[in-house]
This record gives structure tokens, sequence and C-alpha cells, in this order.
């Protein structure tokens, strides 16, 4: 199946029963498997006028106390902001899939990293975070998609799940877990189904009072403290001895791994450490990984995005190198190897050291 | 054996009426007026010329006709028939 | 002589109102919209199954009003966050109540495809032909020559457009059954907007399509009238660009009479 595909029969299995999405190139293949799917398990698909309606329609499935998800790519992804800082402020629990490509504006439709400033700074008004979530591969991406689900409604929370054309696209075999049981998934005794038995219910981001939503904010930040102390999430390949540490998320990840067993055999100690939550971000274990490693090497799909987040971890604990391919570019595993190869000869051929 | 013309009363929350005075215009017995005293608000809130029928040319006994109460746009007014 | 009366309420607070006063200016017609808006919902038993979702605009604070569920919607998103609501509750009674930025300005586009979709909800819709919250700006509404905040010298159709009349949009489509615009100025057109709710509120329980009452609302503080005068001209110059009546009717409640 392919990634999207693969989402969209993982959203199912963890009880999502509301889909509402407008098509975007290269997620279209997610809201057209759903189209049908969620008809079969009895859910409710909407192909909404746009991202923004469909987000919207989202927001009110979600404050019904049905799980929910939309999806979009980059652009699409710009026009939900609105709506994910609302739900932000009103706690709701919906799963919002990136599947980026090639920017900004209009772009092209090959695979990018350039939304993770947008997925975890947030591109909506006022302070919140949102969990983000990236696989490097189909089996991650159904573990991923459970995973959301479940911290959405555990926190109340928006999550976004960061993939990007090219895992959106990839066909591989995957096992899925069975269906969860609706039934026994924990109540939600905020939500709004009648005020049948039950005082009425109001669901709203807006508080005039300064002081009421003061402690609102902080209210939402004890919740960003706590995802952040329990939801860590990431994968460190061949660390124990390395000297060079790749950090990479999703597909160049993957490509940074190719180029690692490609290294290894010619017995360059390099390593992977890949973040599987972009937010929280592992910044506590890669710092404490930087400070046994000489040479931490950035490699993403952009300018330098995540690389802000690996300095915020790492400071000047080890030299920082950096690789960006922006535009929808994909570099094979031995573009990536090269970079490495120059990070060890140090003759700064390819890429760049960042000055912290 | 009831009396084949209505009798009403109405009572005027002088606190929630916010002085639009719409129901003084559209009471058909003239039995609403401005009163002088303003509420906590500082409106000039309407009032139920209870007591006062001997002063006006126009007024007439209220039917509970609920007019006042229909166009009222805080509910500051409670109609009454009597029995 | 005089025998002392008792006497029996006969008009007052309906249920579903909670007891707070509201913000609304005097002589504006939102509270009066809430009035007709719980009294419907008392008279057919909907409050403790109703999900409502009011605008952004002056009723942003409507959930200190009414004793029923609600749910905050973005400006204009109001008919897409009630769509999926319905979807996923369809046994519910949802409702939007919104106003002229919120639902013929910002959110056009979620307001004719909920329309166009057929959605089984009600929207009232509160057309006082300005943006009220905002302090009087023009808004699609604002009548040829009324001055706005941001139409000082009178709105121009050679600068602003003409005057949308989004509930005639809104009839053409094939999913809604039912859309009347009616005034809230007069006991008369009270009493007449408030079967217009009913029926509109009845069609959502008969499973029948999308209803629409739009209701002409007189807006003192930002027509810069006194209430008298603001409550006239809803009758003889609103109703110029805004003819009220029936838009739509394909319910056939008519012809069952």
């Amino acid at each position: 199946m392919r990634g999207s595909q693969v989402v969209g029969e993982a959203a199912v299995r963890a009880g999502c029963r509301f889909y509402a999405g407008y098509p975007i190139t290269p997620q279209n293949e997610l809201p057209e498997y759903l189209a049908s799917r969620m008809f079969e398990v009895g859910g409710t698909f909407i192909q909404g006028e746009s991202e923004l309606a469909s987000i919207n329609m989202t927001l009110g499935a979600a404050a019904s106390g049905v799980r929910t998800m939309t999806s979009s790519a980059s652009q699409g992804i710009s026009l939900k902001q609105e709506a994910i800082s609302f739900m932000c402020g009103q706690e709701l629990p919906v799963v919002i899939v990136n599947m980026m490509r090639g920017g900004p504006g209009l772009g092209n439709i090959g695979p990018s990293g350039g939304d993770y400033f947008q997925a975890t700074r947030g591109g909506g008004n006022g302070d919140y975070r949102t969990p983000v979530l990236a696989g490097a591969n189909c089996q991650e991406l159904v573990d991923i998609t459970f995973l959301a689900f479940d911290i959405a409604d555990k926190y109340r929370t928006p999550v976004i799940l960061l993939g990007d054309g090219l895992i959106g696209q990839v066909a591989e075999p995957v096992v899925f877990p069975d269906f969860i049981n609706i039934e026994k998934l924990p109540k939600k005794d905020w939500k709004l189904d009648g005020c049948l038995g039950r005082e009425a219910r109001a669901i709203h981001s807006q508080i005039l009072d300064a002081q009421a939503l003061y402690d609102h904010n902080m209210h939402l930040k004890k919740k960003y403290d706590l995802i952040t102390a329990n939801e860590q999430r990431w994968e460190e390949i061949s660390t124990e001895d390395a000297e060079v540490v790749v950090v990479a998320y999703g597909t160049p990840a993957r490509l940074a791994e190719s180029a690692i067993e490609e290294l290894r055999s010619e017995g360059m100690p390099v390593g992977l450490f890949r973040p599987i939550t972009l937010w929280p971000y592992p910044l506590k274990p890669l710092r404490e990984l930087s400070k046994r490693v000489k040479k931490i090497a950035v490699f993403e799909f952009s300018l330098g995005q995540m690389l802000e987040d690996v300095i915020l971890s790492v400071g000047e604990r080890a030299e920082i190198f950096f690789y960006g391919v922006p535009g929808g570019v994909i570099t094979t595993p031995d573009d990536v190897a090269q970079f490495l190869r120059s990070i060890n000869k140090g003759d700064a051929k390819i890429g760049l050291r960042i000055e912290v | 054996m009831g009396s084949k013309r209505k009798i009403g009363k109405i009572v005027i929350d002088r606190e929630r009426c916010k002085g639009c005075h719409m129901c003084i215009e559209v009471c058909p017995t003239k039995n609403i007026e401005e009163d002088k005293i303003r509420n906590k608000k500082g409106y000039h809130p309407a009032r139920f010329k209870e007591g006062k029928k001997d002063q006006e040319k126009e007024q007439k006994e209220c039917t509970g006709c609920a007019q006042c109460g229909t166009v009222c746009p805080e509910i500051a007014i409670e109609v009454y028939h009597a029995e | 002589m005089n025998t002392e009366l008792t006497f029996r309420k006969v008009f007052g607070r309906p249920e579903t109102l909670t007891d707070a006063v509201t913000h609304y200016c005097p002589g504006c017609g939102h509270s009066i919209a809430h009035r007709l808006v719980a009294e419907c919902i008392d008279e057919f038993g909907l409050r403790e199954k109703t999900i409502a979702v009011p605008p952004v605009g002056c009723a942003v604070l409507a959930y200190d009003y009414f004793k029923v569920d609600m749910i905050e919607a973005p400006h204009g998103r109001g008919l897409a966050v009630a769509t999926g609501i319905k979807r996923v509750q369809p046994d519910k009674f949802v409702f939007t109540y919104q106003g002229d930025g919120d639902l013929a300005a910002i959110g056009t586009a979620e307001t004719i495809h909920a329309a166009n979709r057929g959605e089984k909800l009600t929207t009232i819709y509160i057309n006082n032909g300005i943006y009220g919250m905002t302090g009087g700006q023009m808004a699609p509404t604002t009548l040829i020559g009324m001055k706005a905040t941001t139409a000082p010298m009178g709105r121009d159709p050679r600068l602003h457009g003409y005057p949308l009349d989004i509930s005639r949009m809104i009839a053409l489509c094939e999913g809604v059954v039912y859309v009347e615009r009616c005034s809230l100025a007069s006991v008369k057109h009270i009493k007449q907007a408030k079967k217009a709710i009913r029926k509109a509120f009845q069609c959502q329980l008969d499973e029948l399509g999308y209803a629409l009452v739009e209701l002409l609302s007189p807006c003192p503080t930002n027509w810069k009238m006194s209430s008298r005068d603001a409550w006239d001209w809803t009758n003889t110059e609103m109703t110029k660009t805004y003819p009220l009546g029936v838009l739509k009717d394909t319910t056939g409640y008519e012809a069952k009479k």
C-alpha cells in the first residue's frame, strides 16, 4: 500500500470515524482511500470545499467526541493554521496529516521538509504547541498514526503527522494492528452531545478576561510540559562508537541510513540520531549524545529548519555541519555519503559548517 | 362570571432595562412611561404606570396584550393576565 | 368593591435563556432573536439535544445566554463546524446563529457549500447591514449610500459593489428547502419571524434539508440613530434592498395545512 493509504487504513483501525479533506498533490490517495473505506466502517467522509472548510468540519466532529482526521500538503496546511490555533485553545483532539511538498507558495509536488517550522513552531496565532510525529517508512506510519490519535485524545490536543511526497507515494508491505474497540476508549467528559442530564457546556477559546486567559495559557503550558516530559521519541542507529552522527528525520533519515551502511563498511564511525517526535524534540538525548561525539551532521530537505533545534540542543558541544536540499529535490544516499565524507576530511566541499 | 374585557399587568425589571423605550412606543393603552430615576447602569428604564390611571387621557387599563414584552430586547418585561 | 385579582404569567423569559443580562445595545435586534430562538427550543423540547454554533460578531458571547451546548467557530466557519457536528450526531439538533460578516463575507464559501450539500442544519442569519462588534465597518450587506467607518462617504457601487443578498443565492441551491426573510422591528414582524423560525426548526426535525431565516435587525448604535428611528429604518429602508417574505419553500408544509 502507498504511504498515504497506509495512514488512512491505520486511522480507521485506530478508531477514526470522521475525515474531511480537500484534494492536493501529493496526498490525494489518502482522501480517495477514505472515501470508500470510511463508508465501510460506518464513518463519515466529506470532501470539503477547501482545506479551510475541511479542518473546521473536523473541529465540529472532534467537539462531538469522535476521533477525527484531516490531511493536506504544505500550502493547504497553511490554510488550516487558524483552526489549529483554535483547537489548541479549545483543547480538541484532531490528527492533521501533512505530506510536505516543495515550497514556498505553490512550489512543486516533490517531497520536502520545508514545513518543519510551520509544524513545530506553529503557523497560527498565540502561545501553543502541537505534537509532531514523523515516520521514515510505511510500517512506522502505521505506528505513529495509532500513536497520534492516542496522544491527541490523552492530552486533548491537535497532533500533526509530518510526511512528505515520497513517503506518501512509496508502496511497501505493512502489518496493521487489529481494529481498536472504540467503546473501550476513555470517555470524553468534555464533549458536546446535548445537555441531557447535565449542565450545558460551551467550548471556546475566547476568554475576554485577561487574568482568566493568562490562567488558561498557563494551564496549556503545563500540558505542553507534560507532553515534553513523557512523549519524546527518537531512534539511534550505530551511535555507540560513532564520531560523526547524522541528525535527520523522515525520508532524509532513510537516505542517511543507507549512506551510513555504506560508510560503516568503509570503516567510518558514523551513526544516525533520528527524531520521531519533532515536537517535543528529543533535545536532551541529542545533547547527551553530542557530548561524546565530535561532529553532528544535520541533513534535511530544507534550508535549515530542524537545524535550529539541533543548535538549541547541541550548542558548542560538538561541531555542527549542515546539508540541506530544498525545492522538492530528492538526493540519493550517495549524496549524503559524500557530505559525510567531506565532513570527515574537513574539506568543506559539501554542506557547511555552522558557527554557533 | 368573568368580565369580557381582559385585565393584565406587567412587571418591568428596571435593572435589566436598557432604556430603548420601544415598549412605550408600542403599548396600545399608554401604560408605560420613562422612569425619571436612572437605574444602576445609568439608563432611564421603562416604568409601568401602575396606579396613575386617572392622569392620562389616552391611558386605558392594561389588557396584558404583551406587545411590550414582544418588542423588549432584554425580556425585562413579564406579562400577567388576571384570572 | 375591587376584589383582589389573581394574576397568572403569560409572557416571560424562556427556559432556554440564562438569567444573564446581555451585552447588546439598547434596541438591538439580537436579544429579540435570542428570545424567539429560545422559545422555539422550549416549544419543541430541544434544549437537551441541541448543539449550537454562535458567530464571531456581536453574538460571540451567545454561549453565556443560551442553556445549550455550544461550540465557538472561527469567524465565518460556523456552517463547516456545524456540518461536522451534525454528520457525526445526526440525531441532535444543530443550528448556527450568524451575522452578516460571519455568514456573508468571510464565511461565504462555507455558507454556500453547506447549503448546497443540503446539510440538515438550520441557520438564523442576523442582517443589520453593518459590522457591529468591531465598531461599524461596512458589511457586504451595507446599503448603497449608507455610511460606515470604512465607507465614510457612504457605500458607492463603483468602489464597493452592491449589497449582497446572500439569502437569494442560497435559495438557488437544490439542497435548500426553506428560506424566509423577516424583520425584528415591530410587533407584527417579530411574530412573523417567530413563525419562520419554527418552520426552519421543523425542516431539520423532519430531515428535509437546509433552512435559513434571515432577520433584518436594527443596530441603533452603528447606524447612529435612536432605537425608534433604527426600528423604522429597518422596515422602511432595509426592506427596499432586502424585501421581506419567503424566498424558497419546498417543504410542502403550506400544502398540508
